[in-house]
């Protein structure tokens, strides 16, 4: 992390700022008339901190901006392919595409974007394992979705392929995006989604988006005991729908949230 | 707490019109179209019972009538509730009762009503009756002869019968009566215990065939002699569910056949298959213009047209002018603008072409212009009578909107003092104190109370329809007026002294870093959400769903704490002791929250280290996987029964268990549940108690193998049924014996301050007598219930309650949760109909009122209960601080009353809606039994705090 650190105050160095930009900060502006020079360079730190905030949500907005679209696709494009798509009546294609869309777009993002510190380690077997790993965790979380649904009571025996798919595409909007930023490091995962466990801009947008396609899920299973007949309430359309919803609100929320709280989130970089 | 049920209660007693005018036009009724009436009702008459294959196979000679004899065969709809006295007040008032009647049920008053019975008393007629009581009490020296049976030993199902049939041949041999009346009690008894489904139903409805036979035979040979015609009827007063029990409104249930034999009528082919369906309250105008009687004043019912289609086109004319002049008087009377109903409007119409026909009939013109004009006038009738009967059943629910008011103020006022009165119940002294004695206060109370007062004359002096408020005595409205004043007077002064105090608590250390943790909030999401859920009609049928999605969430949230607490202390030290920390300053702002409150988080901290240096190993591990472990037992319990309305159909475990060829693996469950309760309840008792309690479950198991519901282990020849009666009452002395060793050990801890562990002793002792009386009042298959609850209750204790360190309001709710969970699991809903009233005749001889009414509320809220008791004992083991109690009796009064509340609001708000009677009205009904059992909890949690008061 330090290295990471140096490299940043180097460019932001190299790239010099106007002194109303630093002073711009009302609290920051305090702290250089009473402290003088010592918190000037502080102040200077602060705001190359601010700068390096300010690109890193632009990144993360364009980011999000692309998954939105990866969904949006997912839902016009299979159209022209395939007749009788619609997302209610061919809801399993749907599912599949839209799953296999994200994820696609999720890893290619963060190959591109690279958001976290590349490890060091680079040799191939090292590369692989951790390949592997994530593949078989992401199967460990489709699979435990699955039961988690059927301990929520889905129906054990009908509807496996549903509840299954249901479970792959909840994972696709969680646990991929978690993989890509965390790697398979479990306690890395407790650590982001317990409070105050958050290191950085992009963990913190992983939390909402991952806690919102949750909420969004599990608000989607309350219109199913209604009697409204609608062919959006059978299992698991109306949860899938929630998932995505829910998806899609935190994808919009947390660049916006980030962006509106800049001033008061300060990261623990340890 | 019980004024907020008696308030309940007066909410939705509907005003009922007790008018007893005859109709008017007495004189110049016409004759009636039969010498003598026999209705024979059997209870619980299903439709396909008569009209499909169980009727072809069972009841040869019914089917024989109904296809090729002279009868007139419909499906009648009985409306909800589907409960006997109210079916059989439609069967002779034509009108439709309301749902308090589900109540009275058990009680059944006179009927003040316009009836039939009534009239055909009133005209001489001679009426004899043998069956249900109800009818004795419902109509009460009305009968020159009667015997009754009584309806409530449901596991009778033979004697009932022969009772009644025994009077059979005399009766008809005498002759000497014009109605008679046979109400058949067996095939319900059937249906309540053993289901629609079982071989004992065919039996007894080749039984009822036979009776039938007998009747017809007679009647056909009497006929003779007389002028007239005899008319037979067999009716049902309410199906049956797929369940075997009855009171909702799902279509078995509802469907009753309803057939009329008589030589009067044409003998030609019925359409077996397809019957004509019609009102169950069409009958009282039937046989009313049957037996030539005024047709009941209240009736919303229209005459069944078949039974008078043999008459001539004048007599025809008349009845339906009749039956519609009573009904557009009825109209008349309930609605202020009934000249603008359709109904109405056709029935002018009818009746100028009525007045036509008279005279072009009165010319003699026989012509073929006549005939026409008197069809049109018919078709006209019909159509009028068609469309009064219909705006008349929708819009005769008056309601008695003062005295719901009434009600509702003070449930309201009781909830406010509630809410105003957490910051200080839950801070300082826990002590809910009603401050009276104010002196400026009393002005104000004194003003209200006048002001309330002046209301009440008003409003009853002015009111032209009857009110059940204003028919109490004045000494009981004074005092219901003095109530609400003086709670009034007490939010008045609790408002100020939280304005006051709020005053105080700003200038306290900013509340910035008060986040709650996410058990609190989904405590309050899912408080919210649920008692919003209540508005939504569907939401109220499932109900069930609502807590099973909540205690999952509840388990699921309770396993990422516990992750966070196991894993992430390893390494990271400080943010632990940050986290905890915080949760200490979250302290005092959260206790403004309603549900939130953690005042005994402050002297957690002095007590034990930290939690994951108490656990290690193996015990670490039951502590990561018992969320899923209690996941897995709900999942479980979820697929024993499949209660509300939309999935109540699928197949679940408990009617695999319960048909009959799986009795050996019931057995096997069943003794499998015993053990393991035995197992789980015997740690905490005194010896003494644990040989009791062994022997009392072996008693259970005993008296299940008598009554024949589980394999018996060493009389497999002795196949009779008994009632299983002597090893019934050898366990409940066994109940009583634990009960009496509990309440002894209490005494003795308030005598003997020092010893603290008798107290406990005696909580888990009446606890586990309640677990005892649980298990012998569960049907068989609902004893994995009473289990898996056991051992919820042990996991939750050892491995999340105590390391986790909840606080008492916590826990209260969680027990709350997950009480309500299992009061869905063990099969009940919102439904009348799911009441096992089976439960209420265990170990009795015969229906003895009290005993019978607590044994079947214990069994349907056994779930609540249950988990209420161990909230009690587990709070006086485990917390040392005094004030733990009474945190849980106010968080337990507290959350108990918010859903209630508002619900009696969104009830009164929606009393219009289409499904007030059939799905908001019984939940009301649960709701305040609810309410009085959550009384009764409170004042037993009362009870004990301040034993442990006068203790310290």
């Amino acid at each position: 992390m330090t290295g990471k650190e140096i490299s940043t105050l180097d460019l932001v160095l190299s790239a010099p700022r106007s002194p109303s930009e630093i002073t711009g900060h009302p609290y920051i502006g305090i702290r250089t008339r009473d402290l003088g020079v010592i918190s000037t360079t502080f102040s200077q730190i602060a705001t190359q901190e601010n700068t390096m905030k300010d690109t890193d949500i632009k990144r993360l907005l364009y980011m999000h901006l692309f998954c939105i679209f990866s969904i949006i696709l997912s839902i016009f494009i299979p159209s022209f392919f395939l007749e009788n798509f619609s997302i209610l009546e061919t809801h399993l294609t749907w599912l599949c595409i839209c799953s296999v869309l994200v994820t696609v777009v999720n890893l290619v993002l963060y190959l591109v974007v690279k958001p976290n510190a590349s490890s060091k380690r680079s040799s191939l077997s090292y590369k692989v394992t951790r390949l592997l790993k994530c593949c078989v965790y992401f199967l460990m979380s489709c699979f435990s979705f699955h039961v988690i649904f059927v301990l929520y009571g889905a129906p054990l025996i009908e509807l496996v392929l549903e509840t299954f798919l249901f479970a792959v595409i909840l994972s696709a909007f969680t646990t991929v995006p978690c993989l890509c930023l965390l790697g398979p490091n479990l306690k890395a995962w407790l650590r982001v989604f317990s409070r105050n466990g958050v290191t950085s801009i992009w963990e913190n947008s992983l939390q909402i988006t991952t806690i919102s396609s949750f909420v969004g899920a599990w608000l989607g299973a309350f219109p199913i005991p209604l009697d409204w007949e609608r062919p959006w309430q059978v299992w698991p359309i109306s949860c899938t729908l929630g998932a995505t919803f829910g998806y899609t609100a935190g994808l919009v929320i947390s660049p916006l949230w980030i962006y509106w709280n800049r001033k008061q989130l300060t990261y623990k970089n340890n | 707490m019980v004024l907020n049920f008696v308030t309940t209660c007066s909410c939705h007693t509907p005003a009922q019109k007790y008018t007893l005018g005859a109709s008017s036009n007495r004189t110049k009724l016409p004759p009636p179209l039969f010498s003598k009436v026999v209705i024979v009702l059997i209870d619980a008459l299903r439709d396909d019972f008569v009209f499909g294959s169980k009727g072809v196979k069972f009841m040869p000679y019914t089917t024989y009538l109904v296809e090729k004899g002279a009868s007139h065969s419909f499906v009648a709809e009985a409306k909800p509730p589907t409960v006997t006295m109210p079916r059989i007040k439609a069967l002779m008032t034509g009108s439709l009762p309301g749902f308090i009647d589900v109540v009275r049920n058990l009680n059944s008053p006179a009927l003040l009503e316009d009836n039939v019975i009534r009239q055909a008393k009133a005209a001489g007629k001679r009426i004899i009756f043998y069956g249900d009581e109800t009818w004795v009490k419902l109509f009460p020296k009305h009968f020159v002869e009667y015997d009754g049976t009584t309806s409530f030993f449901v596991s009778d199902y033979t004697e009932v019968d022969n009772n009644v049939t025994r009077h059979l041949d005399k009766v008809l041999k005498r002759g000497d009566w014009d109605m008679l009346i046979l109400h058949y009690l067996g095939l319900d008894h059937i249906g309540h215990i053993f289901g629609p489904n079982s071989p004992l139903i065919g039996r007894k409805l080749s039984e009822m065939d036979s009776v039938l036979m007998k009747i017809h035979t007679s009647l056909l040979s009497k006929e003779r002699d007389t002028v007239l015609p005899n008319l037979l009827v067999l009716c049902g007063d309410h199906g049956m569910s797929e369940t075997g029990s009855h009171g909702a409104s799902s279509i078995g249930e509802v469907n009753t056949p309803l057939i009329l034999i008589s030589s009067a009528f044409e003998r030609k082919p019925g359409d077996l298959r397809h019957p004509k369906h019609v009102q169950q309250t069409d009958l009282a105008a039937t046989l009313a213009i049957g037996l030539g009687l005024p047709i009941p004043k209240d009736s919303v019912g229209s005459l069944l047209f078949p039974v008078v289609e043999g008459k001539p086109m004048r007599e025809q004319l008349r009845f339906l002018q009749l039956n519609t002049v009573q009904l557009s008087k009825l109209l008349q009377e309930n609605v202020p603008s009934y000249e603008k109903d359709p109904g109405y409007e056709q029935f002018k119409m009818s009746e100028r072409l009525h007045g036509n026909w008279i005279k072009l009939y009165l010319q003699e013109n026989h012509s073929e212009v006549l005939f026409n004009l008197g069809t049109k006038v018919l078709r006209q009738y019909l159509d009028a009578l068609k469309t009064l009967s219909l705006s008349l059943s929708t819009q005769v629910a008056q309601y008695d909107l003062y005295s719901m008011l009434v009600g509702t103020v003070v449930v309201l006022e009781v909830l406010t003092l509630l809410l105003l009165s957490i910051p200080q119940a839950l801070c300082r002294k826990a002590e809910l104190e009603v401050p009276l004695s104010s002196p400026v206060f009393s002005l104000l109370f004194y003003l209200v109370f006048l002001v309330s007062l002046a209301i009440h004359v008003i409003v009853c002096t002015s009111a032209e329809s009857s009110c059940y408020f204003c028919s109490l005595s004045w000494l009981a409205a004074g005092g219901m007026m003095l109530l609400i004043s003086a709670l009034l007077c007490a939010i008045v002064s609790a408002a100020t002294r939280m304005f006051v105090s709020g005053d105080l608590l700003s200038k306290n250390p900013d509340p910035s870093n008060s986040r709650w943790s996410e058990l609190d909030l989904l405590i309050l999401l899912g408080t919210v959400g649920h008692v919003l859920s209540l508005g939504a009609s569907s939401f109220v049928e499932e109900e069930h769903q609502t807590w099973y999605f909540l205690v999952n969430t509840l388990c699921l949230v309770l396993s990422q704490e516990i992750y966070r607490n196991y894993f992430l202390q390893d390494d990271c030290e400080p943010q632990c002791c940050f986290h905890i920390g915080q949760g200490l300053d979250s302290a005092i702002p959260a206790l403004q929250d309603r549900t939130g409150c953690k005042a005994s988080r402050h002297n957690k901290e002095c007590e034990s280290p930290s939690p994951r240096e108490v656990l290690r190993g193996r015990d670490k591990w039951m502590v990561l996987a018992s969320p899923w472990l209690i996941l897995t037992c709900c999942r479980l319990l979820r697929s024993l029964n499949q209660t509300g309305v939309q999935w109540a159909h699928r197949p679940d475990l408990g009617h695999w268990l319960t048909s009959s060829d799986h009795k050996a693996e019931l057995s096997v469950l069943a003794a499998l549940s015993l053990l393991v309760i035995f197992v789980l309840i015997q740690r905490g008792c005194s010896p003494v108690s644990k040989v009791a309690l062994a022997l009392g479950l072996l008693g259970i198991y005993c008296y299940r193998a008598a009554i024949g519901n589980v394999l018996s282990l060493w009389q497999q020849d002795n196949k009779d049924i008994s009632k299983g009666i002597v090893e019934a009452r050898f366990v409940y002395v066994f109940v009583l014996g634990i009960l009496f060793t509990g309440t002894k050990d209490l005494l003795k801890s308030q005598v003997i301050p020092a010893d603290f562990k008798i107290k406990t002793v005696g909580l888990w002792e009446m606890y586990s007598g309640l677990v005892l009386l649980a298990a012998l009042l569960f049907r068989p298959h609902n004893l994995p219930v009473l289990a898996f609850s056991l051992l919820i209750q042990t996991i939750m204790t050892k491995f999340i309650w105590k390391p986790l360190r909840h606080d008492a309001a916590e826990i209260t709710i969680m027990h709350y949760w997950f009480g309500q969970a299992f009061f869905y699991f063990q099969g009940n809903s919102n439904n009348i109909a799911t009441v096992d009233i089976s439960a209420g005749f265990v170990g009795l001889n015969t229906y003895v009122e009290i005993p019978a009414m607590f044994l079947t509320a214990f069994g349907t809220y056994a779930g609540p209960v249950l988990w209420a008791s161990h909230l009690v004992h587990f709070l006086s083991s485990e917390t040392s601080s005094s004030s733990a109690l009474s945190h849980a009796c106010f968080c337990y009064a507290l959350i108990c009353s918010i859903p209630v509340s508002t619900y009696i609001i969104l009830v009164t708000s929606l009393r219009y809606h289409l499904f007030i009677w059939s799905v908001f009205s019984p939940k009301l009904l649960y709701e305040g039994m609810h309410l009085l059992i959550t009384a009764a909890i409170c004042a037993f949690f009362t009870a004990m705090d301040q034993t442990s008061l006068t203790k310290s």
